[in-house]
């Protein structure tokens, strides 16, 4: 009985063992994000090198870690999700501690041509007030929108006919044209503002077409395409040089292969074929020097098989050391 | 359908010339009418002129085969010389073995030439060598390439390889989808 209550008390404080973690520093937690810190040293011998030794001092720490940051969860405010059955949810704090960026801060966008044009007219943004005085209706009135200082726009009766215009033309369509117009043509500048913002970011430093004193073999090579191509005929008339290959400038830029065409001039590629079988055939050396070797050995084997045929009359220790003799300074001859 | 580009045409020719060596010259530049080489499909046909101009008015979708298939471009490009080409190869073929009639069927299964069924094999034939395969009454029977010089044939046991199996005349059976 004491043996099965020793066990039983041995249990209990592995048990307790297991969720009391004992550190000299406290940890700092930031229950928002789920994160706790240890800034206890670890034991330094034996986190050195790779092995099981370290695997294990590694999840011993991260086991206790857990332990703590877990019993601080189970000590927040928590309530029963959906209903009286549903999980216990607990109510984290606000984070307080900062991560890093995943990505880069973005980039300033380069100015629209307007600005560009103020900086250098030295024009200066004028704040305007938000509030107009109608003197219409006597009262504040909005700049622009919804009952705009200027009247309903829609409402306006009278459209008058300006000096030198055409008198059947119809006011109010030219007005409504020229707003459509306006706003059209604001949104086409929004656009292409936002269009040289974005191409400003992705294209580099383009080489320059002018001859400067270091361009390479390949540089000269492109800005000679460009010269050529920076006719009214797109290049397709420009003399070419004695040895330049003649070939059609490809709209795909060099990704779609071409072949020869089907049923081109079947002699010509008659004559391709045998000169590449010449020049295949050129390339193999004159001399295979295994063959050489088998065909040495070959005779040499010719030769012992006649030896032998005459030698077998004549018997004898003699006979067949003179064999073995002439056979080997044959191998060293050959 | 189209001719092969220049690379295309050496790896050809190099395995063709496996077997035939400078004989290749005789498929190209032919007596008797203007023979070429198309690829459709990955696969490389013989054809003559007259027949390549009929062929080139089929669409691309309906058009099977034509001429001769010699064989085919593998995924990375490698040649692989199929039995349709036998017919081409026998007449102009450098290095022959003969093959006895008690392994004929073994070969014609697919395997490979064993000492044993060895009947007589071309002199100086050098190991690896392409070679084409005849049972014992001069028949083609298909192409393979030599495991052993014909020297070290003579000396090796019955039981050893001495030519590698490559393709027989018993595919037409076999493989009859895969050949076009």
């Amino acid at each position: 009985v004491e043996e099965v209550l020793a066990a039983a008390e041995e249990q209990e404080a592995e048990k307790r063992r297991s969720i009391t973690v004992e550190k000299e520093l406290e940890l700092e937690f930031d229950l928002g994000n789920l994160l706790a810190l240890d800034r206890n040293p670890p034991a330094a011998a034996g986190l050195r090198g790779a092995g099981p030794q370290r695997e294990a001092l590694l999840r011993a720490l991260a086991r206790d870690n857990t332990q703590l940051l877990v019993a601080r969860l189970w000590g927040l405010p928590a309530e029963r999700a959906g209903g009286a059955g549903g999980p216990l949810v607990a109510q984290l704090p606000e984070p307080t501690f900062t991560l890093p960026r995943e990505k880069r801060p973005p980039r300033p966008r380069p100015p629209t041509r307007w600005e560009q044009f103020a900086r250098l007219k030295g024009i200066r943004k004028r704040k305007k007030t938000s509030l107009v005085w109608d003197e219409q209706a006597k009262e504040w009135r909005r700049r622009w929108g919804y009952r705009r200082a200027g009247g309903d726009p829609a409402r306006a009766w009278l459209a008058e006919v300006p000096e030198g215009a055409d008198p059947n033309e119809d006011q109010f369509a030219r007005l409504r044209r020229e707003k459509r117009e306006r706003v059209a043509r604001n949104e086409f500048n929004r656009l292409r503002n936002l269009a040289r913002a974005h191409r400003a970011g992705t294209a580099g430093p383009a080489a320059p077409l002018h001859p400067t004193g270091h361009q390479s073999r390949e540089e000269l090579g492109h800005v000679a395409r460009v010269a050529r191509v920076s006719t009214a005929s797109l290049g397709r008339f420009q003399p070419r040089l004695p040895k330049e290959p003649a070939e059609p400038p490809s709209r795909s830029g060099g990704r779609k292969r071409r072949f020869e065409p089907l049923l081109g001039n079947l002699a010509a590629e008659r004559s391709r074929q045998l000169e590449l079988l010449r020049d295949m055939g050129s390339k193999k050396p004159v001399l295979d020097i295994t063959r050489a070797v088998n065909k040495q050995l070959r005779q040499e084997e010719a030769e012992a098989a006649a030896a032998k045929g005459k030698k077998q009359s004549k018997r004898g220790k003699r006979g067949r050391r003179q064999q073995r003799v002439g056979r080997s300074s044959k191998k060293s001859g050959g | 359908m189209r001719p092969l580009t220049e690379a295309e045409t050496r790896s050809v020719f190099e395995k063709l010339g496996r077997y035939i060596g400078e004989n290749i010259q005789l498929l190209v530049d032919r007596p008797d009418g203007t023979y070429c080489f198309r690829l459709h499909r990955d696969r490389v046909y013989y054809l003559s002129e007259k027949l390549l101009k009929v062929a080139a008015s089929i669409p691309r979708d309906n058009l099977v085969s034509l001429g001769t298939c010699f064989g085919k471009f593998t995924k990375s490009q490698k040649f692989r010389l199929s039995v349709t080409a036998l017919d081409f190869l026998a007449p102009y073929a450098k290095y022959k073995v003969w093959v006895k009639p008690c392994s004929e069927q073994s070969f014609l299964y697919g395997n490979h030439i064993l000492k044993s069924g060895l009947g007589r094999i071309t002199e100086n034939t050098a190991q690896y060598q392409g070679v084409v395969v005849y049972s014992m009454a001069d028949v083609p029977l298909g192409f393979g390439v030599a495991a052993k010089s014909t020297q070290e044939c003579r000396k090796v046991d019955p039981m050893a390889i001495v030519v590698f199996h490559q393709a027989d005349v018993g595919e037409y059976v076999r493989n009859e989808d895969a050949l076009t």
